[in-house]
């Protein structure tokens, strides 16, 4: 860790005059994968904070660590879905072949381990994510794999290197029903249809099906840049995971893919083209 | 001035002050736990809630910090409010059993009995602590770390602090670190025997030894004679 930086990031959010300190440990976390003691003390002294007010606070949410995290981030879900399907015993399984308890990280700091509360996909459970990455349906015997490909890295399907338009068909990830509207095409192939809201507006989208294409067609304009909220027009959950946009840290939305068995995100930013695919 | 009434009776009070203020001030005992004179209210135990409002709308409230209201009808011993005290005194002392500050409350209140498991638990989180240290020694050096289940006390990092002054109030004003009277059986809950005529410490030649906290003492007093 380097003091300095730490001075950096504080001084960006101006003393965490504006917004407080939350920001500040945000950023700290995500440079460090955790909040280092040294650089809480000079959060406090910078922010002219007391120690005992910053460490309250980061030891209160669950999105901040104080321990050193592994380079990976194995998330097992034990809401209520994943529970009743087994979840609990998936994670045994990961405690026993990792040799950690959840909050904890391998001793080749290579690992994090952790417990989650429903990640927005029960109709496809026991849901385990890797660096928020979606495994779907997972058993016992898969566990040693799912080690192994968060080990040695999994490949990223990012639509800058990949050229490939097939089309999909989705389905909402909590419902299991269609997303799929066989009456309007676009792109030659049916529309996706959902539900979304944004700026107190709430209407529908269709998106196209082609994975690689982006045209939509939606009631509202929706601004460029604009963050919006998605829904599943039958059962009404929205459409939320666990990860971020790696380009632009919006909230990705998650749909089941029918047929191949994965789960496609979507970044849920308009204009911007995050997304990507996990095949099972 | 604001005017509302306490159990009937038609008071005024300054603006700003509480409501346990302003019962205290008028002769209505209200029992707290949490509260401090000198520290700001927290209002963590629930121990001092009272019964404001009328018929359907009335609702128990903790009057350390809520602030008198112009024409509020505040009563502090409705059976409502004795019940809830009752059962927070309960949970209280399940959680917490080996303090006398809360083993007189729970007495001085007819509890008789434990129905809840009993948990020894070394902090009730009231709160005291924190606040003793940040308004009257300035030190800031303890504080709640973590949430829900895993809430505790302490000092960041669970290290010994640089800001703390080391001068104790924080063990002064707090209702869990303070011990019991036991005589010399430290298991036993209580011991009360001073309430015979003649208490069993003054037999007692080990008496250096018991965790003994009565003050005045009358078995002290007839063993200094
Ligand atoms: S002893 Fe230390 S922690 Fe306790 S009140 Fe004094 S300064 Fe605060
Ligand atoms: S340590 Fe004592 S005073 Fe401090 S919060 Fe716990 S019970 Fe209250
Ligand atoms: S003063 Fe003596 S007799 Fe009384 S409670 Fe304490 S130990 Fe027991
Ligand atoms: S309960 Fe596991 S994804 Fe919802
Ligand atoms: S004294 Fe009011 S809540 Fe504790």
């Amino acid at each position: 860790m380097n003091p300095e930086h730490i001075r950096e990031i504080i001084d960006h959010h101006e003393g965490g005059k504006k917004a407080g300190i939350i920001p500040i440990l945000e950023d700290i976390q995500s440079q460090y994968s955790y909040l280092p003691e040294e650089a809480l003390r000079i959060v406090a002294e910078k922010t002219g904070r007391s120690l005992v007010d910053i460490y309250g606070v980061a030891s209160f949410y669950k999105a901040f660590s104080l321990k050193p995290r592994g380079k990976h981030l194995i998330s097992i879900c034990l809401g209520t879905a994943c529970h009743v399907r087994g979840g609990l015993r998936i994670a045994e399984e990961f405690e026993r072949q990792l040799k950690i308890k959840p909050g904890e990280t391998t001793k080749d700091k290579e690992i994090t381990l952790e417990t989650v509360n429903c990640l927005g996909a029960c109709a496809l459970g026991p849901i385990v994510t890797v660096d928020g990455r979606y495994f779907s349906n997972v058993v016992s015997p898969k566990v040693r794999e799912i080690i192994h490909k968060a080990r040695t890295g999994l490949d990223r399907v990012d639509i800058k290197t990949d050229e490939r338009i097939f089309p999909v068909e989705v389905a909402c990830p909590r419902c299991n029903h269609s997303l799929m509207d066989r009456h309007h095409y676009i792109d030659g192939y049916p529309s996706i249809r959902v539900t979304v809201s944004f700026e107190f507006k709430h209407g529908w989208v269709r998106l196209s099906c082609l994975y690689g294409s982006y045209s939509v067609d939606s009631e509202y304009k929706i601004p460029d840049g604009v963050i919006t909220n998605f829904f599943c027009p039958h059962c009404h959950a929205e459409l939320i995971g666990a990860s971020e946009c790696m380009t632009c840290g919006a909230p990705m939305v998650p749909m089941l893919v029918r047929g191949e068995g994965g789960m496609i995100q979507i970044c849920s930013r308009r204009g911007c083209k995050g997304h990507r695919l996990d095949l099972t | 001035m604001i005017s509302l009434t306490i159990n009937g009776l038609e008071v005024s009070m300054e603006e700003g002050t509480t409501l346990l203020e302003a019962s205290r001030f008028y002769g209505f005992p209200i029992p707290t736990l949490c509260h401090m004179d000198g520290l700001s209210p927290y209002g963590a135990c629930r121990l001092c809630v009272v019964e404001i409002g009328q018929g359907a709308n009335a609702k128990l409230v903790t009057s350390c910090t809520y602030p008198v209201e112009e024409g509020l009808q505040v009563r502090t011993a409705s059976s409502r409010v004795v019940k809830a005290r009752k059962m927070i005194l309960e949970l209280l002392l399940a959680s917490c059993p080996q303090s006398k500050t809360i083993q007189d409350l729970a007495s001085s209140h007819d509890i008789r009995q434990q129905r809840f498991k009993q948990e020894f638990e070394d902090c009730i989180l009231c709160g005291r602590c924190v606040r003793m240290c940040e308004e009257q020694m300035a030190a800031k050096a303890i504080g709640f770390r973590g949430r829900g289940e895993k809430r505790s006390l302490g000092t960041p990092f669970d290290m010994k602090s640089e800001t703390c002054r080391l001068c104790g109030a924080c063990m002064y004003v707090c209702p869990a670190c303070e011990l019991r009277c036991t005589y010399t059986e430290l298991d036993k809950a209580i011991c009360g025997g001073c309430a015979n005529l003649s208490p069993p410490c003054l037999e007692k030649n080990s008496f250096d030894d018991m965790m003994c906290y009565m003050e005045p003492c009358v078995a002290c007093e007839v063993k200094k004679d």
